[in-house]
């Protein structure tokens, strides 16, 4: 195989451009995309570079950001429409190449090897994607250029907003290098510490240490780092775009009144299992994991989840696991529950093909997906309430608790799972 | 501050290849203009206005404007000057 061009692409402070294109009054004022203060999970998402230079942080409170920053000003996340925006970026990539694979709904790495005969080399592919980027949707994106993943996205964090670096095999050594060995992927904070201790500051001092050593100290890690510092990552660009761009979709609910039994915890499982199945399919997304929260009235919380055999966006096979849990772990007479959350995890995309087997149904499945997507529609036209399970009219106070959507958008894992 | 964002109504014809055009604008004063010509349609992001959409550039008394159709189904226009 002869050398790949990789590119990594990062659109820049992207909740916060988005909400800057739609809101062409703020442009400027520093602006940070962060959740509700008063639905208690203030924290900010994401600041633009005004903010950030004002020493605003994602993921500092939002008391915190506006003492260091009083004017800025906070909009409450819009994730569908950021997912729309990186849906659109995602169909630009695609008429350079089929092997994208997201990390995070704002980064993306392409494998565009096959296109450079066509399309011109790896910068010139970057150039001009970075331009469309900026005339079709109005944000900016960083690229790195480079022949492996991890040197791309070095590039890309390289210079921003707005910028191309390539990192080629004549370059890194002067680019990556002096780079510190916090900027490699999968060196996080105590990493960083146990390598600062043994006098390892840069990336170059990585790649130079002897791998033998770098294992006795951090394991297996310390081969992988070593590796990555040296360019000689060759993991694949995945080819079949499965992964969603995000982690999972939950909603949770504190309830108008404390659940007292396992036909009221039923009801409220159903109502937010309809809810995060119909977003699942909004997004394109499949669940291989669900996921429950669920807070007693003493405020004692915790989580279980399962894996599933087949992924799913329908909201009985969700709500089916979803009670199995709660079944298996909880026993409402000991004590009322106040608040119960569902989450799809391990989410793929359509692209996602899995086996059959003898004991389910795949037509029965599909049936049952046509019908969801019927009452979707019938919904949309004539509101959420013109359709409803059965089991919602057993109590109606109950049943029509507005589910909150919360998202978990932090990216997978770079080894896959 | 004033909106840049101006959203119009817009008389539109599906051609038999399923192309949408649009005829005709209503401005928001109610005048009525004739779109004589489409010259291109092409993704875009109106930086002025706030927004992205499908942008035509459309002939409209001999000159080009743009006319944007976003994906919640409405058309906006930027408002000109500054």
């Amino acid at each position: 195989m002869g050398a790949r061009t990789i590119l990594h692409s990062d659109c820049n402070c992207f909740y916060a451009s988005v909400e800057h294109l739609h809101h062409p009054e703020l442009r400027e004022k520093p602006v940070a995309v962060g959740g509700d203060p008063e639905a208690r999970h203030g924290i900010v998402l994401t600041a633009d570079y005004m903010a950030k230079r004002r020493g605003v942080k994602t993921g500092m409170a939002l008391w915190q950001a506006r003492q260091v920053c009083p004017e800025l000003v906070f909009l409450p996340p819009r994730m569908d429409l950021y997912l729309r925006f990186s849906r659109m970026a995602r169909e630009i990539y695609a008429d350079y190449t089929d092997r994208q694979e997201p990390f995070g709904c704002d980064e993306c790495w392409l494998d565009v090897s096959e296109s450079v005969d066509i399309r011109g080399d790896g910068l010139h592919i970057a150039q001009e994607i970075s331009d469309r980027i900026k005339k079709e949707l109005g944000i900016t994106v960083s690229i790195g250029v480079s022949y492996n993943k991890i040197f791309a996205k070095l590039g890309s964090d390289y210079k921003k907003p707005d910028a191309i670096t390539t990192m080629g095999q004549d370059e890194y050594k002067l680019k990556a290098w002096p780079l510190p060995a916090s900027d490699l992927l999968y060196v996080g904070h105590s990493t960083e510490k146990k390598l600062t201790r043994l006098g390892i500051l840069t990336i170059g001092d990585i790649a130079q240490t002897e791998p033998a050593l770098l294992e006795s100290w951090l394991g297996k890690m310390g081969l992988v780092l070593w590796t990555f510092a040296n360019g000689l990552d060759n993991s694949p660009v995945s080819i079949e775009n499965v992964r969603a761009p995000i982690k999972s979709i939950g909603n949770s609910v504190t309830t108008p009144r404390d659940l007292i039994t396992d036909q009221d915890v039923k009801i409220i499982l159903y109502v937010l299992a309809e809810s995060v199945a119909a977003r699942l399919r909004d997004n394109g997304f499949r669940c291989l994991v669900v996921e429950i929260s669920l807070r007693d009235n003493g405020l004692f919380s915790f989580t279980r989840q399962r894996k599933i055999d087949h992924a799913t966006n329908i909201s009985g096979e969700i709500a089916e696991v979803a009670y199995q849990l709660y079944k298996e772990n909880y026993n409402i007479d000991n004590k009322p529950l106040r608040s119960i959350g569902v989450r799809g995890c391990s989410l793929v995309t359509e692209n996602y093909w899995e086996q059959l087997d003898l004991f389910s149904s795949a037509e029965q499945r599909e049936k049952k997906l046509k019908m969801e997507r019927a009452v979707d529609e019938v919904r949309r036209r004539f509101g959420f309430y013109s359709l409803q399970r059965g089991i919602m009219h057993l109590d109606e106070n109950l049943s029509a608790v507005n589910a909150r959507e919360d998202h978990i958008v932090h990216p997978r894992g770079y080894f896959g799972q | 501050m004033e909106t840049q964002k101006v959203y119009v109504d817009v008389m539109a014809e599906f051609t038999k290849e399923g192309i949408l055009l649009p005829r005709g604008i209503t401005w928001e004063d109610g005048r009525k203009y004739e779109i004589t010509r489409v010259v291109s349609k092409k993704r875009a992001a109106s930086m002025k206005a706030g927004g992205v959409g499908d942008k035509y550039v459309c002939i409209v008394d001999g000159r080009e404007v743009s006319l944007f159709y976003e994906d919640n189904n409405m058309w906006f226009m930027e408002r000109s000057g500054n």
